[in-house]
């Protein structure tokens, strides 16, 4: 256990370096630099904003202190926006983007675990084939498409959620669902296949002939079983959730990283843009990370190494 | 030798009789025969033939103009059975090609052919616009099929790319094994944890940064032709797992040593018996990466990065209809032809994958 936990801090390490220096090179090779869109700059404003950003000083210098400042935590400051470190701008995002994130996962496995639990049990039935239609939509329909119809609908036609913003809570749940649905139809996929192999094994009959109330058999055995696949589904679905906030963040005008980092890409903020990338990589590795070990603590077969 | 009597001869040509009798039925032969019980998939398949066919020959269909704008008596109209002829069948032969250029884009020579049979055939005559009209007064049928083209292209193509190398990738590491082979595997892994979706919008706004911009288009190459790249390199991971896997489990199925001991030389185990093998997979999973192919597509034309004009994509066009929604007035018909079109595809894609995976699942051989 402890050998794995030190093996993969060494692995995120290694994961996190690469990232850093394919993020510095895409970074140098672009002709200009990031205020090459202010035209007829003066030549001492640009010497000046050089010497600011040591962009005169040799690669393999510049590779060193930047490597050394983002070791120490700090992602120096943004290259647009004026007056903010992106230390400041991440600090501010990530709270929005967390709850965004953490609620659209609740949503999603609430509803494809219950929804995959009920279709199990009542294969081939009405629910069943209901759910599992909605599951297949759910996949097909890109999450901006679905967010904009339930704008159409929940908003403007209903009036039941607010359109835009951030503050309340009201506000995050449309988006939140719009992000978790997708993956709430996968998972909920993913439960029903699970279940179906795991309801016809011995175990289970074992566990209703010695009187175990069918709740209790479902939900503390069968589940067990059956819920694997769906833990290994968590690494991609938390990659795929980061990236649905992207998408999320500016439909709804939620001022979280997604909305931020879009922004600095398409404005060349380099040091934003790299520094969001870490960050990212952080959350994924760690998310990944943190799979493998719940693996162990639902299947006691698996072993770690 | 004592098995020379009559009977026993008459008894071996017996054998030999049933035995040409009964037919091998190879793996596809039989994966047919299973996939076509299953009418989802096989309804997609049609679908999704007559869809490609259809994009491939949009420049011959009696079509409107999908760049045309008309912002005076044409904005935000809603379906109807207006029908606004071309007006090029009766032009001379110079203004006819300006003014078809000015129609449908400078179009390489395959697409000018088949715009001229379509003059030629249907003269001025269009569909009405059933699914509409645009903020600037487009047709939004017209604008469909012509982003069916290249939503389909960027996802086929860059789905090969990544079909290629990861079969490689993974058929390479598994076939070599040892420490090459954990060596390979564990650069999947860091690459698995580093979140692409970034980096690749990092790569494509350099990428589409002006002077960079104009020295690849020097070189031939547009944003449809990265993206084939981008996405293509993004997406072979899984596809290098997959193979890989199968690869190794194969190296030691018996048929791959009955093959050896009748004396069958290493290409032919390899082309005749490890690689129609890995084809299933790599077919069932070429179903399924197209349909995430293409929402990425759509993903990055949200975002702004799609394939610049005159090209459309589905993504492009539902953004676009995104975009004009206000409280005050919804033009219902932008997000929902565009939306709908690429999640019917995207259905029948998953649909067709899944029926494919069951029907190629060789533990359903002769069921």
């Amino acid at each position: 256990m402890f050998q794995f936990i030190v093996k993969r801090l060494v692995w995120l390490v290694l994961t996190l370096w690469a990232v850093f220096t394919v993020s510095f090179i895409l970074m140098k090779i672009v002709p200009g630099g990031p205020y090459q869109a202010e035209r007829n700059l003066p030549p001492e404003v640009e010497q000046n904003i050089r010497a600011q950003f040591h962009l005169d000083d040799p690669l393999h210098i510049q590779y060193r202190d930047h490597l050394w400042d983002t070791v120490r935590g700090d992602f120096r400051s943004s290259f647009k926006l004026k007056d903010f470190t992106v230390n400041e701008v991440i600090a501010q995002g990530f709270p929005v983007s967390a709850s965004l994130g953490v609620l659209a996962m609740l949503f999603a496995l609430t509803l494809g675990l219950t929804a995959g639990i009920v279709s199990a049990l009542r294969r081939g039935g009405v629910l069943d084939l209901a759910f599992m239609a909605l599951a297949t939509v759910g996949i097909a329909v890109p999450n901006f498409v679905l967010a904009s119809i339930a704008v159409l609908i929940f908003v403007f036609k209903l009036g039941w959620f607010p359109a835009a913003g951030w503050g309340t809570l009201a506000q995050l749940v449309l988006p939140a669902l719009c992000l978790g649905l997708p993956f709430a139809a996968y998972i909920a996929r993913l439960t029903r296949t699970g279940m179906l192999e795991v309801l016809s094994k011995d175990y289970i009959r074992l566990a209703y002939a010695k009187g175990l109330s069918s709740r209790r058999v479902v939900l503390r055995h069968a589940l067990r079983g059956a819920v694997l696949p769906v833990v290994s589904y968590l690494g991609p679905a938390t990659a795929g959730i980061l990236t649905g906030s992207l998408v999320l963040e500016r439909i709804f005008a939620l001022p979280g990283m997604g909305s931020h980092f879009i922004d600095a890409a398409l404005q060349r903020d380099y040091t934003l843009v790299m520094g969001m990338v870490l960050v990212y990589t952080l959350l994924l590795y760690t998310m990944n990370f943190l799979v493998d070990l719940s693996y162990a603590v639902i299947d006691p077969r698996v072993k770690l190494h | 030798m004592h098995f020379s009597g009559h009977d026993e001869l008459e008894r071996y040509a017996h054998v030999l009789d049933e035995a040409q009798a009964i037919k091998g039925v190879s793996l596809g032969k039989d994966a047919w025969r299973r996939l076509r019980k299953n009418y989802a998939a096989m309804a997609s398949l049609v679908f999704l033939i007559v869809l490609f066919v259809l994009a491939m020959f949009v420049p011959f269909l009696p079509l409107q103009s999908p760049i045309r704008q008309d912002l005076s008596q044409r904005k935000f109209q809603p379906p109807s059975r207006v029908a606004p002829g071309l007006g090029v069948a009766d032009l001379a032969e110079d203004e006819y090609r300006l003014a078809v250029d000015a129609l449908f884009g400078e179009r390489n020579a395959v697409d000018r052919a088949l715009i001229d049979s379509r003059v030629a055939l249907f003269g001025d005559r269009t569909i009405p616009s059933y699914f509409g009209t645009d903020e600037l007064g487009r047709d939004l049928l017209a604008r469909t099929m012509w982003g069916a083209r290249v939503s389909l292209m960027v996802g086929i193509v860059a789905t090969l790319v990544s079909l290629v190398i990861g079969v490689t990738y993974g058929a390479f590491a598994g076939y070599v094994g040892g420490a090459v082979d954990n060596l390979m595997m564990r650069f999947v892994d860091v690459l698995y944890s580093i979140p692409f979706i970034f980096v690749v919008i990092f790569l494509l706004t350099i990428l589409s940064e002006d002077t960079i911009k104009q020295a690849l288009g020097a070189w031939g190459i547009n944003k449809i032709v990265i993206f084939y790249f981008v996405i293509g390199a993004i997406y072979w991971l899984t596809m290098a797992r997959v193979v890989r896997g199968q690869v190794i489990s194969l190296k030691e199925e018996q048929f791959i040593e009955a093959a050896r001991t009748i004396g069958a030389t290493r290409t032919a185990i390899v082309f005749r018996h490890l690689i129609p093998n890995l084809l299933s997979i790599a077919i069932v999973y070429l179903t399924l990466t197209i349909p995430a192919v293409m929402l990425f597509e759509a993903f990055l034309s949200f975002l702004g990065l799609g394939v610049d004009p005159p090209d459309v994509s589905w993504g492009i066009l539902a953004n676009d209809g995104i975009k004009v929604i206000t409280p005050v007035r919804i033009y219902w018909w932008l997000v929902v032809f565009p939306g709908l079109a690429l999640a019917m595809t995207l259905f029948a894609l998953n649909f067709l994958g899944d029926g494919l995976r069951d029907a190629l699942d060789p533990r359903m051989k002769n069921r």
